[in-house]
């Protein structure tokens, strides 16, 4: 069994209103010195291995349906569970 | 001319479609389940707006892999009229039939109010109706109508003139104030604004009569060719 933690963020020229009303929400808790934050997704995708390798189909997951390339970007780390 | 509107779950703009379609228009049109896989009886197909499948993960995410939309591939190739209103704009960019996608609105905010828009290309059988350059009234209603695409395709939109609709003044972020596209055959167009609510006086405009009236002129036009 795998798990495979996946992040999708938003390409830098996209922009990230969520992420602008977090930070402005965190200035006024006070945090002045927070200069960015950035709202993505998070996923925790259990699986055992298929056809392929792990990697190349969470790759095709992430191109197909975690993410939309056009917007968005993406990296996952990929580790083996004990069974 | 025969309309499909395609019904996943979650659409709420559906009933809306087949009123101005039926009973506006007089025209046929039929809701058909998101688990239809042929649409070769139909004329043209349009998707509603909603929230298809709750825009799990993006908006139209998930509605792109309902087995109708495999349907609306085969059918779009036909070079028959397939239109996608909001929501159905959003599955058609993530199902690749245009280009670009939509993105959260720069205000963070869902805006729901008139837009004016402006017609920039009536040259499609979606627009023949309108005078160029007329100036729409349309409702908007949506949190994610920002018109997002690289400026390789912009490029692109704009020198096949695909960018049918602008917001006279832009209300959401939308690159080059983009309201709709039509893909680089013409006859797959997105949108955001609702022209199926904008049908009758008591809605407080018809200008998104036209629409209609246009597919149904070019339908008869090849009808009779």
């Amino acid at each position: 069994m795998y798990l495979a933690k996946v992040y999708v963020t938003y390409k830098e020229s996209i922009l990230d209103p969520k992420g602008e009303a977090v930070h402005d929400a965190l200035h006024r808790l006070g945090y002045t010195n927070v200069d960015a934050v950035e709202l993505g997704k998070y996923f925790e995708i259990k699986l055992t291995a298929g056809k392929q390798p792990v990697e190349a189909e969470v790759d095709e997951m992430c191109d197909r349906l975690l993410a939309n390339v056009n917007m968005e970007s993406y990296r996952y780390e990929i580790t083996e569970m004990e069974a | 001319m025969k309309f499909a509107v395609p019904v996943f779950p979650g659409s709420n703009c559906d009933h809306d479609m087949v009123n101005a379609l039926r009973d506006i228009l007089n025209a046929d049109a039929d809701l058909v389940p998101a688990t239809t896989t042929d649409l070769a009886e139909y004329d043209a197909v349009i998707l509603p707006g909603g929230f298809s499948y709750g825009d799990y993960l993006r908006s139209g995410a998930i509605a792109r892999f309902a087995p109708v939309m495999t349907a609306v591939k085969t059918f779009a190739v036909t070079g028959k009229p397939v239109m996608g209103i909001c929501n159905g704009f959003q599955i058609l960019t993530e199902a690749g039939l245009l280009p670009g996608a939509l993105q959260a609105n720069r205000s963070a905010q869902f805006i729901c109010e008139t837009s004016e828009l402006r017609v920039c290309n009536v040259e499609t059988q979606f627009t023949s109706d309108y005078a160029a350059d007329a100036r729409l009234q349309l409702p908007i209603a949506h949190g994610e109508g920002n018109y997002y695409c690289d400026d390789a395709t912009l490029a692109d939109l704009q020198a096949n003139h695909q960018i049918v609709f602008e917001y006279v003044t832009n209300p959401n972020g939308s690159v080059a104030n983009i309201a709709g596209i039509v893909n680089r055959q013409g006859n797959v167009l997105g949108m955001m604004p609702h022209p199926e609510r904008a049908v009758e006086a008591l809605l407080g405009s018809t200008d998104g009569l036209g629409i209609f009236k246009s597919l149904l002129a070019h339908h008869e036009e090849v009808a009779h060719a």
